[in-house]
């Protein structure tokens, strides 16, 4: 039983930064706006979390500081599209390029640094309940933030006047703008709040997951999760479904990689990978699903005439 | 303060020209400031990365061995990008070349003739544009997002290259170390001036490419139907050219030129296949395509130009004893500001500061 409950909570800790940063790039999205620079504000926040850590000894400063970098990050993605226009696939790919050559150079001093791990809670009595006992009461405390994020998004996008704008400004910027919503702020927040989820969730990776800097340590989980927004259509409960089906995959492999079976390990790496190109045929094989969900005026900029 | 665009009648054919160029200089000033904040003096550190590579004969060499593959790549994602199909790819598509171009000296040492290198070539583009048809195919048979996809691709691809290169394709006699059989002399792409230094035939290749997919695109049908697609989509269909067609062939084409770098890299710079054989050319050459403008002679000049933010890297490590990481900074700095200034060429660009504008602008 204790296994159980084992591979459950390393399914749910591998899936928190998929989740968190989905949830994040859902948001950004369902304001009309791509952002492809996931991976490299995710792994941007990552750096950020673990020096910011090392430097003042507390893991929630580097929390706060992951999350306050993945924002500002975003915010060059902000300027470039939002204010210039510029397009939205090219700039979020250079903001990955960017994103990974810099962590690179921040991190280099510190490769090797053995990390400190933000603590999970500590329930004594509530803890110790067999089964779900740790599950609920025992995890570290970015999990329990993934999970308000999930709600407070749903709840925020359609039951609140501000997500309606929200979401009026991603089907549909020039009648939004015509009814004297300003677009651009909008999106502005949008994206930071996006970046700071991603920020966030490269956190998780070096702060819980594996409490030490690697180089690329995101491994292209930033783009996973954007493909899990395409899976989720754009609805925050079905992001939270596919990212436990995606964390389910991969620590899946890596038991698979465990136990051997004779199967490279190599290939049984890859399986997410696959996984995720599998599960985007099965879900945009039907086009005209596809039309219905996907906001409207996601991906065009949007330039305000005076 | 913010940022007031106001759309040109016509794009403006100045900064269409100069765009690059400011970017470059912007990119410039960006290093002298990350120069200064790592402690360095800000002329040495940006004449030791871009400046003194070009300063010994053997290092040109070096430029030109790493600027073919960037161009190769480069020439095929400028036709992908302008008829609006997002292969990212190119990095997976490469190593499949590779892979595909190296199972002849490797599976057949004895087979050396002047054929072996011809169809070495020819099999690492066909490796290449099938590893592209896939996100392709998916593209326009089941609607999939192709941007994902052909990333998806490139950690299986690189995954793949890392178990033939320490399995099934190993040498034998390597002690045990990752990589296969050293190429014979007839499976190597040969050196240009083998007395001076590397640089080696994929250099033409890469020049011979770029010219006859600009040619292509200037003046035949085909590139005219590149531009039209993606220039306005709806207007194509009029025409009567079709999308799924355009998608496939700019994924073969840029496939093929990346499995085509990919094949010309083993054989003629590594001279064995290992389990990595690229430091991210695929993903470097994107910001060639743009900093080249989408065209194809603009990748000749833009790929020399990342070559040398490479080998400025490795300079910058050794005399300045900063990380070589700088480089790939450089890169991403450089392809920010390179999108920045294009918008110069479609608007006209204001600064406005908000107590200026209250009368106008209300409170925005």
């Amino acid at each position: 039983m204790d296994i159980a409950q084992n591979i459950l909570l390393t399914i749910m800790t591998a899936a928190t930064p998929l989740l968190i940063a989905a949830i994040g790039e859902l948001v950004v999205e369902r304001s009309g706006v791509l952002n492809l620079g996931v991976e490299g504000m995710m792994v941007i926040g990552a750096v950020c979390g673990f020096a910011a850590t090392l430097l003042s000894g507390s893991p929630w400063i580097g929390m706060l500081a992951a999350i306050a970098a993945g924002a500002f990050f975003s915010l060059l993605f902000g300027v470039l599209t939002l204010s210039l226009a510029a397009n939205q696939v090219a700039t979020g790919l250079s903001l990955t390029l960017l994103g990974l050559g810099l962590s690179g150079m921040i991190g280099e001093s510190f490769v090797g640094s053995a990390g400190i791990k933000l603590a999970n809670l500590d329930i004594p009595v509530l803890g110790d309940i067999p089964l779900v006992g740790r599950l609920i009461f025992g995890q570290d405390p970015i999990f329990y933030i993934s999970l308000i994020l999930t709600g407070g998004v749903a709840w925020f996008l359609f039951r609140t006047r501000a997500g309606l704008t929200l979401r009026a400004i991603g089907d549909n910027h020039a009648s939004a703008h015509a009814l004297g919503i300003n677009v651009l702020k909008i999106r502005y927040l949008a994206v930071m709040f996006g970046g700071a989820c991603a920020g966030l969730a490269g956190a998780h990776l070096s702060l819980v997951y594996t409490p030490q800097w690697v180089e690329n340590m995101t491994a292209g989980r930033g783009w996973i999760a954007l493909a899990l927004v395409v899976f989720a259509s754009w609805r925050p409960w079905r992001v939270l479904g596919g990212a436990y089906l995606f964390g389910a995959v991969s620590i899946g492999q890596l038991h698979a990689q465990a136990l051997g079976f004779g199967i490279p390990s190599q290939f049984l790496s890859a399986l997410p990978y696959v996984a995720t190109i599998v599960v985007l045929v099965i879900i945009s094989r039907d086009r005209r699903l596809t039309l219905m969900n996907t906001p409207a005026s996601l991906g065009q900029p949007f330039v305000p005439d005076r | 303060m913010h940022i007031e665009l106001q759309k040109r009648p016509v794009p403006s054919t100045l900064y269409a020209v100069l765009s690059p160029f400011i970017a470059l200089a912007l990119t410039l000033v960006a290093g002298a400031i990350l120069f200064m904040a790592l402690g360095k003096n800000p002329f040495d550190a940006l004449y030791s990365f871009f400046i003194e590579p070009l300063t010994e004969v053997w290092s040109i060499h070096e430029l030109t061995v790493k600027a073919a593959p960037l161009i190769l790549i480069a020439v095929g994602l400028s036709v992908c990008y302008r008829s609006n199909n997002w292969n990212i790819g190119a990095e997976g598509q490469f190593i499949m070349g590779g892979i595909l171009g190296s199972l002849v000296p490797i599976l057949m040492p004895g087979f050396q003739s002047w054929l072996t290198l011809p169809l070495m070539l020819v099999l690492g583009m066909i490796g290449g544009a099938a590893w592209g048809a896939i996100p392709a195919y998916l593209k326009t048979r089941f609607n999939t997002n192709e941007i994902l996809v052909s990333l998806m691709l490139v950690y299986t691809a690189q995954l793949f290259l890392d178990w033939l290169a320490r399995g099934v394709l190993r040498d034998p006699n390597g002690n045990n170390f990752p990589g296969s059989i050293r190429f014979s002399e007839a499976a190597r792409l040969p050196e240009i001036i083998p007395s001076q230094g590397s640089a080696h035939y994929g250099l033409v290749l890469a020049l011979v490419a770029a010219v006859v997919v600009w040619f292509m695109l200037r003046f035949t049908l085909n590139g005219f139907e590149v531009r039209v697609l993606g220039a306005n989509p709806r207007a194509g269909r009029f025409a009567g050219f079709s999308q799924t067609r355009m998608a496939f062939f700019a994924f073969l084409l840029s496939g093929g030129l990346a499995g085509l770098a990919g094949i010309a890299e083993v054989s003629g710079a590594i001279g064995q296949l290992r389990e990595t054989i690229s430091p991210g050319y695929g993903f470097t050459a994107i910001i060639v395509a743009f900093l080249g403008r989408l065209s194809p002679l603009g990748a000749i000049a833009a790929g020399f130009m990342l070559a040398l933010t490479y080998l400025g890297g490795e300079a910058a490590q050794m005399t300045l004893g900063i990380s070589d990481k700088v480089g790939r900074v450089f890169q991403g700095l450089l392809l920010f500001f390179v999108l920045g200034c294009d918008t110069l060429i479609n608007y006209r660009v204001r600064l406005v500061w908000r107590k200026a504008t209250a009368p106008a602008g209300g409170q925005a």
